[in-house]
């Protein structure tokens, strides 16, 4: 029991950063936009947050929680929300190749963390690894203890920080923005086919670059979430792996829609974690076991082509640019 | 009355180019390489405070400042280059074979095996087992989402992209097995004594026999991608899959057997890392060069030439930027926000190689 | 207000080195509904599409409502009250039809479909439409989604309406309910441009047409003091003398032979229904019908192209050589039996050639696998083809290592007509082979043909142009959605006839 407890709360720490991946990266595809430049946004989103708070926490004597995850959280929303800038730039503006810009972005981001995550303390004149506890201890535990002690619910359901719960939220949001709302069926249009949405009088760029950028920013709180919440304020080279990665597998297994996302991030979180918890592993096989994610996802990419239902595909013009006066 | 656009504006209109020569492309990928270098000098500044000047002969020397360092950098422009030709009949196909990172590391993973457990094979035997085997174990990544896209026409760029980590993941899982010493998680070099299954010295270099397969392969390709019918017929399918169906063209048959071409090369450079280079397997083996080599493909339109050029410019960056890098104490991914700047410079200007901008100056009907 | 409603001043749009429009006047008076007639490829859609901001002209002014306008996108189109439906739909496939409708309507905020489906319904109603606001596009047939489309215009109360092309996919019926809503319309004091080239249709409906020529505005005329004769001249430049010279078909025999094909698409609707006919050497076969009858798919079949439900194609090869069953056989084996089945596409630059590959390269689509080796192409043979063809149809090209993307709409007919006629086919197919020639390459194509008949060629020609067909076939079949709805005799039939034919009407059988 208590070991199922424990499978939970770590698949749902694994699941959180997916989630906010897998948003971020479905209200980008919506506008057309195939943005394989997510993990590298998240990498600078996470190492950004964390260096705002570093920097504020080594300017003053006696740094507050309040402040550092202020601070971190507005270092993270303009990182990502440049990253994103750059690539919807590149992408729409000088409609550059959406792979060739995706991937190198990617490289991009990640050597972007993993460079000032490394040398971060070096730079500003210190020694040994960043760690910004103050600012962490604000990311965790949103609700308070006598709810967190709740027997089985408090564990499963409150013992988590605040971006943990954002991310539901978001990802609700998103739903409801596209499902609901006259700016979703301007993103659709786009993103099904950017020439009638142009016709119709939507501005075609425009909306491509807010859908980008605020999915960008929204990528790379999972990001902020990871070194806040999940490491505790420090940061380890390539410690977020390939997260991303599996963020945009999750798109494939929600088909595109930001309520899936919840519960197929809480599946893919404990995919990722399950090898630690099923009995009768050894080391090899749960390498093996590692690979799920991924394997489910393929499996899913291949049933939704063959089953060829329109509203399951991937919107029509994804990774297309598009230029009013072509033909 | 509802606000009326009023002609009383200079409207900025892009132009489609109906052709360039290939001397102002060029030129104009120059001007964005030396604003690239400009911008990143700008950021070295920043970081390390050091005279921009300084920097770039740190760079120049840290790619080709001594022999040692010269071969490095050659060794990893041919293996950019490599992986690039390997993507060239994939992309040509409109194919987007984001794969490569997996098929490398297949095609590692067959050439890490063949030296553990083939020892005992005569040295000749055994470095022809480890390049076929190499390029099958790539074949078998490339052979699925080929598969796939044939029959239901499945997003390749996705799959291809999650069969990266599955490889990965292989790759673990081998290591498991294969560590060495054992408890330290790595392989460490493969036989370091008696260098069995390692690419023999040749012409004088280490790294002799990676630069005359890749010379070879690239030479191999390109004709098969001018004169051969199988080339013709990626030519056809990538244009226009109508067309193709039209001139009796299997089109399911030339997606699957392109991207047992493509991905077999890509196998291929997975030995040239193991065998040739590393003598080791990690789950960084591929090292994003299967990424880094669309960027490569991409920029250089497919051209092998082209492609030889690009390679070795980043790979000199990127040689040149890890030795600034650790002469300051930095860590080395410092090369991949200055690689990274310059792959967006190079990337935007291909705009201004197929578009040019036009001042449309509309008549004024107040004046 | 006495104003004009549009009004274009000198405007020019080029593309590349081709001129679309060149220095176009045209008004359209307020409350009036004005044809725009011209051949294909004179230059109307473009001319329309930059009202609707589609395309931004290099010259010249436009001026609606008396004021001098900037048109920089369709937003500001919008604005201006210009209203454009489309000849290629502009839709979402996966919205709705109401989706469709308030597409770029709306606000940012909440949508509230359940009183957007409400007012849909209600403009759908008064105006007597058979449409579901929530169905889904793709569910729809050709005519729903084109009331789709004028319902999105009505909804948005644009005061100036174009409609490029809207009855080439539309029954009789459904031409006569359009026409009436456009009357209806014009009553409601709105300004209507109509872009067709069938002349019946200009004369019934519009008050004044305005006549385009390779990109030009020959001038404009009352209907009502006007007549097919005249404005036919105008569209063509001179009169018309369809001078195609047709020799009495020699040696007439049986190579064809096409036994109750069906052919469904994908979702299990007939294209192609119970198809019979023949096709005999050294004779023309003219196809006629409404675009969309299943035209393409016929000639898809027998080249091999298309899966066929029931029944056979045959092919009865010259002198004693066994019958070959072609509904069994893919592309390549059809070519390999060196039948020499040549097949002229309506898609010249998306089937029939590689728009972005020069003139030898586009010779070996068709040819490729020849050659003496096994694995490597031989282009040597295939650029002397090109060079000849260049030469002895008078291609203007610079040379055989152009794409065939720069070559204008004639040249690159040419390219593709003359690579099919090199192989001396047997059977040589060809669907729309004028689209969008001027007339001199039209006759250039034309004398072709004639040319391939008196080889004793059994031609088979898809047209559109009902004169043309009348006067260049022998025989025409006409097709009425998939169906063979009667083969007549071209000498003795009329363009009546042919039109009853193709909108369903069954004739008595005639020996022909």
């Amino acid at each position: 029991m208590t070991l199922l407890l424990t499978f939970i709360v770590a698949a749902v720490g694994q699941a959180v950063p997916l989630l906010y991946g897998a948003t971020g990266e479905i209200l980008t595809e919506k506008s057309g936009n195939l943005n394989l430049g997510i993990p590298g946004i998240m990498y600078m989103g996470g190492i950004s947050g964390l260096m705002g708070a570093f920097l504020y926490e080594n300017a003053t004597d006696n740094p507050s929680a309040f402040a550092g995850v202020v601070i971190s959280l507005i270092c993270t929303v303009i990182a990502s929300a440049l990253g994103g800038l750059l690539y919807c730039f590149l992408t729409t503006t000088l409609r550059a190749n959406q792979n060739v810009v995706g991937l190198a972005l990617t490289t991009f981001g990640v050597g972007f963390g993993n460079f000032f995550g490394g040398s971060l303390s070096k730079l500003a004149g210190g020694v040994g690894q960043i760690s910004v506890a103050t600012s962490a201890s604000g990311y965790t535990n949103f609700f308070p203890a006598f709810m967190r002690n709740i027997p089985l619910v408090g564990k499963i359901l409150f013992s988590y920080g605040f971006l943990t719960y954002l991310s539901i939220v978001i990802a609700l949001i998103v739903t409801w923005l596209i499902v609901g709302t006259g700016y979703g069926l301007n993103l659709l249009a786009i993103g099904e086919d950017p020439s009638v949405a142009d016709a119709a009088g939507i501005n075609v760029t425009g909306n491509k670059y807010i859908a980008t950028v605020a999915g960008a920013v929204i990528a790379g709180l999972g990001g902020l979430y990871f070194v806040m919440e999940y490491l505790g304020g420090t940061w380890s080279n390539n410690g977020f792996g390939d997260r991303g990665w599996l963020a945009i597998a999750l798109v494939i297994l929600a088909l595109w829609k930001p309520s899936n996302a919840i519960w197929g991030s809480l599946v893919f979180g404990a995919l990722y974690v399950l090898y630690i918890y099923l009995p009768g592993l050894n080391r090899a096989t749960s390498e093996l076991v590692k690979m799920l994610p991924y394997v489910v996802t393929i499996i899913v990419l291949v049933v939704i082509s063959k089953r060829n239902k329109p509203e399951n595909q991937p919107p029509a013009s994804l990774g297309k640019a598009y230029f009013r006066e072509d033909r | 009355m509802s606000k009326i656009a009023r002609s009383n504006k200079k409207v900025i209109h892009m132009v489609k180019r109906s052709g360039i020569s290939p001397l102002k492309a060029w030129g104009i990928r120059l001007i964005a390489a030396v604003l690239g270098l400009i911008v990143a000098a700008f950021v070295i500044v920043g970081i390390t405070g050091v005279n921009p000047l300084k920097v770039y002969e740190g760079i120049i020397g840290g790619a080709v400042g001594s022999p040692r360092r010269i071969w490095v950098t050659v060794r990893e422009t041919v293996v950019l280059l490599l992986i690039a030709v390997g993507l060239m009949p994939a992309f040509k196909m409109r194919f987007w074979n984001l794969g490569a990172e997996g098929q490398i590391l297949a095609g590692g993973i067959a050439c890490s095996a063949l030296m553990i457990y083939g020892k005992s094979i005569p040295a000749p035997l055994l470095l022809f087992l480890i390049i076929v085997c190499s390029a099958l174990g790539g074949m078998i990544w490339g052979f699925l989402p080929g598969l796939f896209k044939a029959i239901f026409n499945t997003n390749e760029s996705l799959f291809t992209l999650m069969l990266n980590y599955v490889a990965m993941q292989l790759v673990t899982f081998f290591i498991v097995f294969w560590e060495n010493p054992s408890g330290s998680n790595s392989v460490g070099i493969i036989n370091p004594s008696g260098k069995e299954g390692w690419f023999p010295a040749l012409f004088g270099s280490d790294y002799g026999l990676n630069i005359l397969i890749v010379l070879i392969v690239t030479v191999v390709m390109t004709l098969y991608m001018k004169i051969t019918k199988h080339g013709y017929e990626i030519a056809v399918v990538g244009e226009s899959q109508n067309t193709a169906r039209y001139a009796g063209i299997n089109v399911g048959k030339v997606i699957i057997r392109t991207m047992l071409v493509s991905s077999a090369v890509c196998g291929l450079a997975g030995a040239v890392i193991v065998s040739g280079a590393s003598h080791t397997i990690s789950t960084s083996t591929a090292g994003g060069r299967g990424f880094t080599a669309i960027v490569v493909a991409w920029m250089a339109n497919l051209n092998p030439a082209g492609m030889l050029l690009v390679a070795a410019f980043l790979v000199f960056m990127q040689q040149g930027s890890i030795q600034i890098a650790s002469q300051y104490g930095l860590n080395e991914n410092a090369s991949d926000i200055i690689t990274g700047i310059l792959i967006f410079f190079l990337i935007g200007c291909e705009f201004f190689i197929r578009y040019h901008l036009k001042v449309v100056n509309t008549e004024d009907d107040k004046s | 207000m006495d104003t004009n409603a549009i009004e274009l001043k000198g405007v020019t749009k080029r593309f590349g080195n081709v001129i679309a429009n060149d220095h176009v006047d045209l008004t359209l008076k307020k409350g009036e509904i004005l044809s725009i007639l011209g051949e294909n490829g004179s230059g109307k859609t473009t001319l329309m599409n930059m009202l609707s901001g589609i395309y931004f002209p290099d010259e010249g002014q436009i001026m609606v409502n008396g004021e001098s306008v900037t048109i920089r996108n369709p937003m500001d189109s919008f604005e201006l009250g210009i209203g454009m439906i489309h000849q290629h739909f502009k839709l979402i496939n996966i919205l709705t039809a109401a989706e469709n409708i308030i597409l770029g309507q709306i606000g940012q905020g909440r949508r509230d479909m359940k009183k957007v489906n409400k007012e849909v319904k209600d403009l759908i109603d008064r105006y007597g439409f058979e449409l579901s606001p929530t169905e889904k596009i793709y569910n729809m047939s050709v005519s729903q989604k084109q009331t789709v489309e004028i319902i999105k215009v009505l909804y948005r109360g644009a005061d100036i309406l174009i409609l490029d092309e809207p009855t080439a996919v539309l029954t009789p019926q459904e031409i006569e309910k359009l026409f009436d809503v456009l009357r209806r319309m014009k009553k409601a004091g709105k300004s209507i441009i109509i872009i067709t080239h069938k002349l019946n249709e200009v004369l019934e409906i519009s008050d004044r047409v305005a006549v385009l020529r390779k990109g030009s505005c020959i001038g404009t005329v009352e209907t009502s003091q006007t007549n097919a004769q005249q404005l036919t001249e105008m569209m063509v430049g001179e009169k018309v003398h369809l001078d195609i010279k047709r020799t009495d078909p020699v040696g007439c025999e049986k190579r064809i032979d096409v036994r109750g094909v069906s052919v469904r698409d994908s979702e299990g609707l007939f294209i192609l229904k119970d198809v019979s006919f023949e096709a005999n050497s050294g004779e023309i076969l003219g196809i006629a019908g409404i675009s969309g009858s299943g035209q393409k798919e016929l000639l898809e079949s027998i080249a091999g192209l298309q899966n066929i439900d029931s029944g056979e194609i045959l092919y009865y090869p010259p002198g004693d050589a066994p019958v070959e069953k072609l509904s069994e056989k893919s592309v390549q084996e059809i070519q390999n039996l060196k039948i020499s089945l040549s097949f002229v596409p309506e898609d010249r630059l998306g089937m029939g050639l590689v728009a972005s590959m020069d003139l030898t390269d586009n010779m070996m689509i068709r040819s490729y696998r020849s050659g003496k080796s096994k694995f490597f192409t031989d282009r040597k043979s295939p650029k002397k083809l090109a060079e000849k063809i260049v030469d002895k149809l008078e291609v203007k090209t610079p040379g055989v290592e152009t794409p065939v993307s720069k070559l204008s709409g004639g040249n690159v007919q040419k390219i593709l007509v003359g690579r099919e006629i090199a192989t001396n086919p047997n059977v040589l197919m060809v669907a729309y082979p004028v689209r969008g020639l001027d007339i001199n390459s039209s006759y250039t194509i034309y004398n072709l043909l004639a040319d391939q008949k008196s080889k004793g060629v059994a031609v088979m020609c898809v047209g559109e142009d009902l004169d043309v067909l009348l006067q260049l076939c022998d025989r025409i079949m006409v097709l009425c959605e998939g169906s063979v709805t009667g083969i007549v005799n071209a000498k003795e039939s009329s363009k009546e006839e042919l039109g009853m034919l193709m909108t369903g009407g069954r004739k008595v059988e005639r020996s022909v």
